[in-house]
C-alpha cells in the first residue's frame, strides 16, 4: 500500500466515522469569550443592569456581575440525573416591575425514587432566590435520564410555554393528552391555566397542554415578527426537527418521524399522516440541537432575521435563512467551537452562546 | 488386607472430600456467572438510558469529543478510574487510544447498583473482555 492509499483510507475511515452533515462552514465570524469557565451553562439571561444569570446543568446558578461569580442561594433540591438537573432561565416580559424570574429543572417528589420538569419562579434578593413558588410539576417522577425537555419562552400576551420531554417513554406518554411529558405547555405567568387552552374541555386531559407528540424539545423562541412559537426537538438518530407550534396540535412523535432507533432499527415506516403536523425542517444526521435565537438587530447586517440553533453533536452554531417559513440555506458558524447548549440575544443586539467547557461568547462576523 | 482397608478408606476419604470441595466452588462459579449475566442485562438497560447519545450505541463514542468505551485502552488499563468516572463524574483531559478528550462527563446520578451494572456492560460488550466483575460493594469503596 503506497503512501497515497493510506491517505485515501484515512480520509475515508474519518469521514465515515464523523457521520457529518454537509452545511458549509463560514469563516467570516468570530467570537469573544465573556464569561469564562463554565461546565454546562445549560442557560442564561441578562438582568436590567447587564449582569448575567447563568444556570449550570450540575444545579448550581451563578450571577456573573462586573467580571465576577457569585453562586446564588436559594434553589430548590435538584434531581440530579442523566439529562435532568439546572436547566432553564428566563425573567419575566415585566420584569423591571414585578422582579419574578422563571427557571426549569428536574425535582423528585417525597418518597420517589425517580423525578420529573418541574417549572418554578422566584425573585432575586441580593444573592438568594426568596418567595420560591412551583408553577407545575410533570408526574409521575420517573428514574429514566432522558427527555427533560425544558425550555421557557413567553409570548406577548405573557403567557409561559414550556416544553417536557417524552421522559424515555415514548410509546405512553406523547399520544396521550392524559399524562405528562412529550407535550409543550401554556400557562398564566402565576401557575393557573389559561381559558383557551386546547384541552381544558377534554376528559381527565392535562389542561396546561397546548401540542403533543414531541420527542425532547430543547429549543423554544418567539419569532420576532409574526409571534409564533418555535420549537426545535431531538428526534430519534436522524429525524431533529423544526415545528412552529399551534394550539392543540399533534407533532406526530413517535407515530410518524422521518429518523430510526439509535440502533438503526425502525420504529415506523411513515413520514407522514394525516392530522399530524409536519415539520418545517428535519435534519439528517442529527446535528443534536440546544438553544434557539432569530437574529432581530441590526448588528449582524443581511443576517438579520437568520434563525440560529445550536448542534451539541458537531459543536457549532446552525445559522438557517429562511424563506416563506422554510430553511433555504443552513451554515456552519463558531465552527468546531465546542458543544453548543444555548443561545440567545442580549440586550444589546449581539448574540450570545453558551458553549460547553468554555463559557458564554459573544458572535462577531467580520 | 488391612493395609488395603485403611488405603481403601484413605482413597475414599480422599476422593470424597476433594468432590466435596470442588462442589460449592463450582456453584460459586455458576452463582458468579448468572450474576454477572444479570448485571450485564441491567447495565444494557442503564447504557441505553444514560450513555448511549454521547459514546453511541456501538460504544465507538464521537472521535475527539466522547471518548470510545469499545477497544478502550483507558478503560483496559484505568478500571477504577472508570468507575469513579461512572459514579462521580469526569473532568479534565484524558488519554484514550492516543487521542486526547477533554469535555466534562457530568455526574449521571447513578446508584452504586446501577454503576456497577454499567460498567460490567460496558466491560463485556463491543468484544471487549474485560475481566473485572464490578460489585455494588467495590463501587461504594470508591
Amino acid at each position: 500500500m503506497n503512501l497515497r492509499n493510506i491517505f485515501i483510507v484515512i480520509i475515508l475511515t474519518s469521514t465515515f466515522a464523523c457521520a457529518q452533515d454537509k452545511n458549509p462552514i463560514n469563516t467570516k465570524n468570530s467570537h469573544e469569550v465573556i464569561v469564562p469557565n463554565l461546565v454546562n451553562p445549560w442557560s442564561f439571561t441578562f438582568l436590567p443592569n447587564k449582569s448575567i444569570l447563568i444556570t449550570e446543568k450540575s444545579g448550581e446558578l451563578i450571577h456573573f456581575e462586573d467580571g465576577k461569580k457569585t453562586n446564588i442561594t436559594g434553589l430548590p433540591k435538584i434531581y440530579l440525573r442523566g439529562q435532568g438537573g439546572l436547566l432553564d432561565i428566563i425573567l419575566h416580559p415585566n420584569y423591571e416591575e414585578n422582579k419574578w424570574i422563571y427557571f426549569s429543572y428536574a425535582s423528585s417528589d417525597n418518597n420517589s425514587s425517580g423525578g420529573n420538569t418541574t417549572i418554578a419562579r422566584a425573585k432575586l434578593k441580593e444573592s438568594s432566590l426568596i418567595d420560591l413558588e412551583v408553577l407545575y410539576k410533570a408526574t409521575p417522577d420517573t428514574s429514566k435520564g432522558q427527555h427533560f425537555g425544558s425550555r421557557l419562552v413567553f409570548d406577548d400576551s405573557n403567557c409561559l410555554f414550556f416544553t417536557i420531554g417524552d421522559r424515555g417513554n415514548r410509546d405512553e406518554n406523547p399520544q396521550d393528552i392524559t399524562r405528562d411529558c412529550g407535550k409543550i405547555y401554556r400557562i398564566n405567568d402565576d401557575g393557573s391555566i389559561p381559558e383557551d387552552n386546547p384541552f381544558v374541555n377534554e376528559a381527565n386531559a392535562k389542561t396546561a397542554i397546548y401540542s403533543y407528540g414531541h420527542r425532547n424539545p430543547q429549543g423554544l423562541t418567539l419569532h420576532p415578527k409574526t409571534s409564533a412559537i418555535w420549537s426545535h426537538e431531538h428526534g430519534p438518530k436522524g429525524g431533529d426537527e423544526i415545528n412552529i407550534i399551534e394550539a392543540g396540535k399533534n407533532y406526530g412523535w413517535p407515530i410518524i418521524s422521518y429518523g430510526v432507533n439509535y440502533s438503526g432499527t425502525k420504529f415506523t415506516d411513515i413520514t407522514e399522516k394525516e392530522d399530524l403536523e409536519q415539520p418545517i425542517h428535519y435534519w439528517d444526521p442529527s446535528i443534536a440541537p440546544s438553544g434557539m435565537a432569530f437574529i432581530n438587530s441590526d448588528k449582524y447586517g443581511d443576517w438579520k432575521s437568520n434563525l440560529l440553533i445550536g448542534s451539541l453533536k458537531f459543536q457549532y452554531l446552525n445559522m438557517c435563512t429562511l424563506k416563506d417559513n422554510k430553511v433555504v440555506k443552513e451554515e456552519r458558524l463558531l465552527d468546531g467551537l465546542g458543544r453548543i447548549r444555548s443561545v440567545n440575544q442580549g440586550p444589546d443586539g449581539y448574540i450570545y452562546v453558551g458553549v460547553e467547557n468554555l463559557g458564554i461568547v459573544k458572535l462577531i462576523r467580520e | 488386607m488391612k493395609s488395603i482397608v485403611i488405603l481403601l478408606i484413605g482413597v475414599i476419604a480422599f476422593t470424597s472430600c476433594n468432590s466435596n470441595s470442588k462442589k460449592p466452588n463450582l456453584i460459586a462459579q455458576n452463582q458468579t456467572q448468572s450474576t454477572l449475566e444479570e448485571s450485564i442485562k441491567r447495565g444494557h438497560l442503564i447504557y441505553n438510558d444514560m450513555c448511549i447519545t454521547c459514546h453511541l450505541p456501538n460504544g465507538k463514542g464521537i472521535p475527539k469529543v466522547f471518548p470510545p468505551l469499545a477497544d478502550s485502552d483507558y478503560l483496559r488499563d484505568n478500571q477504577t478510574e472508570s468507575i469513579k468516572a461512572v459514579k462521580n463524574g469526569l473532568s479534565g483531559k484524558i488519554i484514550v487510544n492516543d487521542t486526547t478528550y477533554s469535555s466534562t462527563m457530568a455526574p449521571l446520578g447513578l446508584s452504586d447498583q446501577e454503576v456497577a451494572d454499567v460498567i460490567n456492560y460496558i466491560n463485556n460488550s463491543w468484544g471487549n473482555k474485560i475481566d473485572n466483575f464490578v460489585t455494588t460493594e467495590k463501587v461504594s469503596e470508591l
